[in-house]
C-alpha cells in the first residue's frame, strides 16, 4: 500500500491508494455506489452483486467491493451497462421478497425501497410464485427474524462470527430454500444482538423493543452520547414528539449507534440501547417542599430557602452524586460545594450500585458515563461504606442526593440511614424508591433534554445535544448549582445578622 | 417562453351598459323562464301527465334526504375482510398523508402470523378532516373508504367528532351525547 494511482470515475479523474475498493474510494469522493452485502466494518463476501460498476476492458460488470483500483482504471457506476446490471441485481433480489412495506418496520429506511426508488423502478417479470419460508421468528430477547424479508448479505452472521464471535446465526439449507435461522440449541442472546438489526439492509431482523411502536419517518433524530457505562458511545436518539399517541406515550422511541471510529466504531451494547425505559418513568417536574407538608416553591424561593439549609449545615453536609453529571455539571458543582461551601464528604463512587459487567469490545465496568470529569477537577469520593457509619453515628445534619437511588446503594438499609439524616434533598430526574421521604424535591433534566459533555474513560470528550424539551420546571443540574450559590450571599448575610 | 404584452381593449362604457337596464331584463328574463318552465311542470304534473320531470331542483331538505353525487366523499367507513376481521394493517400511511392530522392509529400484532399487524385503535377525528380523501388514496390495503353515505356529521362537544374503530367499521352505532 502507498502508492496513490490515477483512475477515472464517472468520467472525472480521481486519486486513490492503489488497491483500495473501488467502493470505498467512490465513498471518499461522495459517489455512493449501492450496496447490500459490503460493510466497512465487516468485510466484502461479494454476494449481492448490487455494487456491480462497469469497468472499461472488463468483459462483464464488476463487483466495486471486490475489485481494487489500479492505474489508469475506467470505471463508471452511473453508465446505462451499470445501472442495468444494478437494476437486475435488484429484480433477483426481490423475487422472493413478500413486499410487505406496510407492516414493515424497517420500511422508511430499508436498502431495498431506497435502491428501488433510485435505480429500480422496473415491473418485475418474475411470474412464479414467491418462495414463502417462516415469519415472525423470535431470533432471540431484543430481536426478531423474517426469514422471508432476507436478501442473504450474510451481515448479520458476519457480525455474530466477527464481532462478537458468538455464531448463533447462519445460513441453512441451499439454492431457492436458503435461509438465515438460528443455531439449533441457542438464541441470539448476545451483549451486543441488537447491533444486527442496524446492520441488517432491509426487514429480516427488526426490534423487538421497537415492533410496531412508531413508523421512522416519524422520528427526529438527535446526536447524543450513551451514558450507559464508562465508554461513552456515541449514538443517535430517536424521538417521538410530533404524535405522542404512538410508542405508548413515551418520549424517546430508540437510541442507534452513532458511528464514531474514536469510541465505539458501528456498535453500541444491548445494555445501552435498550437502558432508557426510566427516562419518561417517574420524572419530577414541580419544585417542593415535602416536610411537613408538600408546598410547590418556585426555584428563586427553594434556592433561598436550601442556600440557608446548606450554609447552616457547615461540616454536617454530605453530597450524594453520581457520574451521570456533565462536565459542565461538575464544574458548577465544584464551584458550589467545594469552593463555596468547602464540603469534606463527597459521595460518587460507582460502587456499589453502578458497576457491572465489562467486556473486550465496548462494555466498561463503571455504568456511568462521567467519572472522569469529576477526576479531572480534583474531586475526591468517599466510599459509601463510610457513609453509611457516618450516618449512623449521626455527624450528618443534611444530606444531598444527586441522581441517585438509595436503596440500590444501602438495600434495606437505605430508609433507616436516610431517616438519620436530619434534612435530606432530592435532586435529578426521576423520584427514585425513596422519593416520596426526602424534605426537599429538586427536578433536574435527564440527558436527552440538556446539552454537555462527558469525558469517557480514555480522557474523550463527548458532546451531546437536546433532543427533547425539559419535563415541568426541571432545569439542567450545572443550573440548580448556579441557582444555589447566587443565592449563598443572601444566607450568609442572614446568618450574620442571626 | 419569452413574455410577450398583448395590448387588451376595454369594452366600450356605451350608453347602454351605462343605465343597466338592457342586463337587469336580461336577469329577469332567466328568472321567469324558470318560473314559468317550473310552473307549466308542476302543473302537468299535478294533472297526472306522465313524461315530465319534477318541477323544481329544490329539495326538502331534512324532511327529504340529501341527494348525493355517486363519487361523493362522505364519512369514512372501515372494511372488513372475508373472515370479518378489519382489513387495516396499520401500516399508518393515511396517517401520514393526512394534511389535517386526524387520523390516529396505534399497532400491535396480529393473532394471525400472514396479516403480522393489526390496529389495535383507529380514530378519526371527523371535526378536523377536510374530507381530501388523501387517506383511500394511499391505502394499500383497500382499508378505508369514504363512502358512508353520511354527511349530517354533527354534535354537541368536540369530542363526540371523534369516531373509533368499532364505529367505524359499522360494528357499533356511535351514539353522540346531548346538549351539554
Amino acid at each position: 500500500m502507498g502508492k496513490v494511482v490515477k483512475y477515472k470515475l464517472n468520467g472525472v479523474e480521481r486519486e486513490a491508494l492503489e488497491g483500495r475498493l473501488v467502493i470505498e474510494a467512490a465513498k471518499d469522493v461522495g459517489v455512493e455506489i449501492p450496496h447490500y452485502c459490503y460493510h466497512p466494518a465487516l468485510g466484502n463476501p461479494g454476494n449481492c452483486r448490487m455494487c456491480v460498476v462497469e469497468v472499461a476492458g472488463a468483459p462483464k460488470p464488476q463487483a466495486s467491493c471486490r475489485t481494487g483500483v489500479r492505474e489508469g482504471m475506467v470505471v463508471s457506476s452511473d453508465s446505462e451497462a451499470a445501472k442495468r446490471a444494478q437494476t437486475s441485481a435488484l429484480e433477483l433480489h426481490l423475487v422472493n421478497h413478500p413486499l410487505d412495506c406496510p407492516v414493515c418496520d424497517q420500511s422508511g429506511e430499508c436498502g431495498l425501497q431506497d435502491y428501488y426508488m433510485k435505480i429500480g423502478r422496473y415491473q418485475s417479470s418474475v411470474r412464479e410464485d414467491k418462495e414463502h419460508k417462516d415469519k415472525r421468528i423470535v431470533a432471540g430477547p431484543h430481536v426478531m427474524l423474517d426469514q422471508e424479508r432476507c436478501i442473504l448479505c450474510t451481515r448479520c452472521t458476519r457480525f455474530v462470527d466477527n464481532v462478537t464471535k458468538t455464531h448463533e446465526l447462519g445460513i441453512f439449507g441451499m439454492g431457492h430454500s436458503e435461509r438465515i435461522d438460528v443455531t439449533p440449541g441457542m438464541s441470539l442472546d448476545n451483549a451486543y444482538s441488537g447491533n444486527v438489526v442496524d446492520v441488517c439492509p432491509v426487514g429480516a431482523l427488526t426490534d423487538r423493543d421497537f415492533r410496531y411502536k412508531v413508523r421512522v419517518w416519524y422520528l427526529d433524530k438527535t446526536d447524543s452520547i450513551c451514558p450507559g457505562c464508562s465508554r461513552g458511545c456515541s449514538i443517535s436518539v430517536h424521538a417521538n414528539t410530533s404524535r405522542p399517541w404512538h410508542n405508548d406515550g413515551k418520549r424517546v422511541a430508540r437510541l442507534k449507534p452513532r458511528f464514531n471510529p474514536a469510541v465505539n466504531g458501528h456498535w453500541m451494547c444491548d445494555d445501552g440501547r435498550y437502558g432508557f425505559s426510566n427516562l419518561d418513568a417517574d420524572r419530577l417536574g414541580k419544585v417542593l417542599r415535602l416536610t411537613p407538608q408538600k408546598t410547590e416553591l418556585t426555584w428563586d424561593a427553594m434556592a433561598a430557602e436550601l442556600a440557608d439549609v446548606l450554609w447552616s449545615a457547615g461540616e454536617g453536609l454530605a453530597v450524594v452524586a453520581s457520574g451521570m453529571l456533565s462536565n459542565e455539571d461538575w464544574a458548577a458543582y465544584k464551584s458550589l460545594f467545594l469552593d463555596a461551601l468547602s464540603v469534606k464528604r463527597h459521595y460518587f463512587a460507582p460502587e456499589p450500585d453502578q458497576v457491572g459487567a465489562e467486556d473486550e469490545l465496548l462494555r466498561k465496568r463503571d455504568k456511568v458515563p462521567n467519572l472522569k470529569g469529576a477526576e479531572a477537577l480534583g474531586l475526591k469520593s468517599g466510599s459509601f461504606g463510610e457513609l453509611a457509619e457516618e450516618l449512623e453515628a449521626g455527624k450528618i445534619k443534611t444530606l444531598y442526593v444527586i441522581e441517585r437511588d438509595l436503596t440500590r446503594i444501602f438495600g434495606e438499609r437505605a430508609q433507616a440511614l436516610q431517616s438519620k439524616a436530619g434534612i435530606t434533598i432530592l435532586q435529578g430526574p426521576n423520584k427514585y424508591a425513596l422519593g416520596d421521604s426526602f424534605a426537599y424535591r429538586l427536578p433536574a433534566t435527564a440527558y436527552v433534554e440538556e446539552e454537555g459533555c462527558f469525558t469517557n474513560f480514555e480522557g474523550k470528550i463527548g458532546a451531546y445535544k437536546k433532543a427533547l424539551a425539559p419535563i415541568g420546571d426541571s432545569k439542567p443540574d450545572w443550573e440548580i448549582f448556579g441557582l444555589l450559590q447566587k443565592a449563598l450571599s443572601g444566607a450568609k448575610q442572614r446568618a450574620a445578622a442571626a | 417562453m419569452a413574455i410577450t404584452v398583448r395590448a387588451v381593449a376595454r369594452p366600450a362604457r356605451t350608453f347602454a351598459t351605462q343605465i343597466y337596464l338592457v342586463e337587469v331584463w336580461r336577469g329577469l328574463a332567466v328568472t321567469f323562464r324558470h318560473l314559468f318552465v317550473n310552473l307549466f311542470r308542476h302543473a302537468m304534473k299535478a294533472l297526472g301527465i306522465r313524461g315530465f320531470l319534477p318541477g323544481s331542483v329544490t329539495i326538502q331538505y331534512p324532511e327529504d334526504p340529501a341527494v348525493l353525487g355517486k363519487r361523493a366523499r362522505t364519512r369514512h367507513r372501515l372494511l372488513k375482510r372475508d373472515d370479518g376481521a378489519p382489513r387495516c394493517t396499520a401500516c399508518l400511511l393515511c396517517e401520514t398523508i393526512c394534511p389535517a392530522k386526524c387520523i390516529r392509529i396505534t399497532a400491535e400484532n396480529a393473532p394471525d402470523v400472514a396479516v403480522e399487524k393489526r390496529a389495535k385503535t383507529f380514530d378519526i377525528d371527523l371535526g378536523m378532516c377536510v374530507f381530501c380523501g388523501y387517506c383511500v388514496e394511499a391505502c394499500p390495503v383497500d382499508a378505508i373508504h369514504m363512502d358512508a353515505d353520511d354527511v349530517e356529521l354533527s354534535s354537541y362537544s368536540r369530542q363526540d367528532m371523534i369516531w373509533n374503530m368499532p364505529e367505524l367499521l359499522g360494528d357499533k352505532t356511535k351514539v353522540p351525547s346531548g346538549p351539554a
